[in-house]
């Protein structure tokens, strides 16, 4: 009960975000184009990201590997 | 009317006279009033000077890590034993772009990595604790990106190849992005096809007699790897050792959005559908009986992780990198990640950025640990990497990326070194530092 409703209230708090969005000029992108905004990984983070898959059961959505290539999960 | 007439004339002429009352040049006096300005000379670049078709290198990463981890849950030992490992990890990406006639733009990303390890449970493959412990894997990669010069949607292949002694690994994918309108969002997809082989390496108590041979010797498969003659004759005509193949497919959605200036969100979702051997035939399990086998899993996997990344950017020097995912699949694994990464900018080219990670994950149905399992259990595994388990990481990382280049070298535009400490409450504790040089 107290886990679904901290998923609804995310998904709630979520949606208010999303409703909210506003059409930004390329001039006023000068914040969301710093390098460390960006929606990605980091590159020194790639075999952080390796060990991981092997230690762990999940992987995948994070833009990395989801098998293969390695005798991991 | 004569007179509205003669205003509208005068009033036009009045106005021509105006437009052109600051046209005119001031000759009474040819001195050039006094300024610092120096007005930068530009000379237009001869038409040969400029191409913007031509193939040039847009940048260069190396990527180098060194890993170092203990434990005591080793799979290769049913569970229990030691579960030291090092591995030294050294990347090469290379991103070539041109742009093409219809100014669409082209990168080609070439990648070359090879990995060392020493794993000092591999040498209890054989009882004798004597088998092979290091090990080399070498992995090159190849994409091509096609950007559209005037949307920014981008269409592209890739292909992937993984070799190690006891693993091989070949991959191809297929992606595209298109932005939204207004370039505030952007909608990716991605399908990746992995077709691996297993080399059937098992543990010394389990080795196989493979082929009987006319003048009474045979070959076997040593824990290590090695085919050899029983009675220590020539290999030169050794048969290969025989694998198994494992495919992964994988539907790879994401789409990110500009909330407002200062936030920004990605939603993040993979289908993954794997098949063949998905144990692995070194990891050995230790029934209640006390006798052993080697590890048994189904043949088939399927996995759904969802995530969403938002990064903040709160006020001018701290930007806030959060990241969640959930994850399950058809094993009865359930799994938490939460990670926040607090960037400090110190100043434009200078950010230091400790993070935290959290994970927890339920049990696969099939894990028991050491002795944990019954001989009429189904599927087995002591690998405590499908156990219920909870881990913590944490660490910090410097970036600098001057504008006159790292160390006054222009090319050299960006060093990154980051460590990590990781920690699980199964007593695996590991460390990592990794070090990324980008050129341009």
């Amino acid at each position: 009960m107290k886990s679904s409703s901290l998923k609804w209230t995310a998904g709630v708090l979520l949606a208010t975000a999303m409703s909210s969005c506003v059409q930004l000029k390329e001039y006023q992108k000068n914040r969301i184009n710093d390098s460390e905004m960006a929606l990605s990984n980091r590159k020194v983070e790639k075999n952080e990201l390796n060990f991981q898959s092997y230690r762990e059961a999940a992987s995948g959505a994070n833009a990395g590997k989801t098998g293969g290539g390695c005798g991991c999960n | 009317m004569k007179k509205i007439f003669l205003s509208i004339i005068g009033f036009s002429l009045i106005c021509r006279l105006n437009a052109y009352a600051q046209t005119k040049v001031d000759t009474s006096n040819n001195k050039k009033p006094f300024t610092l300005y120096q007005p930068i000379k530009e000379e237009a670049p001869a038409p040969e000077d400029y191409n913007p078709r031509s193939l040039r290198i847009e940048e260069i990463n190396l990527i180098s890590s060194y890993y170092w981890q203990n434990g005591d849950h080793s799979a290769i030992t049913g569970g229990i034993g030691t579960e030291k490992v090092t591995d030294l990890s050294n990347g090469l990406d290379l991103k070539l772009a041109w742009t093409g006639d219809n100014s669409n733009k082209n990168t080609l990303s070439l990648g070359f990595g090879f990995d060392h390890h020493s794993s000092a449970s591999s040498a209890y493959v054989t009882t004798t604790g004597l088998g092979k412990q290091g090990g080399t894997r070498l992995y090159p990669s190849f994409d091509w990106t096609v950007e559209n010069g005037k949307t920014g949607n981008t269409f592209g292949i890739g292909a992937y190849y993984s070799g190690e002694y006891n693993y091989k690994s070949l991959g191809a994918d297929l992606h595209f992005s298109k932005k939204t309108a207004d370039k505030n969002g952007e909608f990716s997809f991605k399908l990746q096809a992995y077709l691996d082989h297993v080399t059937l390496i098992y543990p010394s108590e389990f080795v196989q007699v493979i082929t009987p041979v006319s003048t009474g010797a045979t070959y076997i498969t040593t824990a290590s790897g090695n085919v050899v003659l029983s009675n220590g004759g020539s290999t030169a005509s050794k048969p290969s050792l025989p694998t198994k193949p494992r495919d992964t497919y994988t539907a790879s959605f994401g789409y990110s959005q500009i909330v407002n200036s200062r936030l920004q969100v990605m939603f993040l979702a993979d289908v993954v559908a794997q098949n063949g051997y998905l144990s692995l035939p070194f990891h050995r399990v230790y029934f209640n009986n006390g006798k052993d086998t080697i590890e048994k899993l189904p043949s088939s996997r399927f996995k759904l992780p969802i995530g969403i990344r938002a990064n903040y950017f709160l006020g001018d020097n701290i930007i806030l990198r959060s990241y969640y995912r959930y994850y399950l699949d058809n094993w009865g694994t359930r799994a938490n990640t939460a990670s926040l990464e607090v960037v400090f900018k110190i100043s434009p080219f200078l950010s230091i950025s400790p993070f935290y990670r959290y994970y927890t994950q339920t049990a696969a149905r099939y894990f028991a640990p050491y002795e944990g399992h019954s001989t009429s259990d189904e599927y087995y595994t002591s690998n405590y990497e499908y156990a219920k388990f909870n881990s913590q990481f944490f660490g910090a990382g410097i970036r600098i990326a001057p504008p006159k280049g790292v160390f006054g070298w222009q090319n050299f535009h960006e060093l990154e070194i980051r460590y990590g400490h990781y920690a699980q409450n199964t007593n695996l504790v590991s460390n990592v530092i990794s070090l990324s040089l980008g050129f341009k």
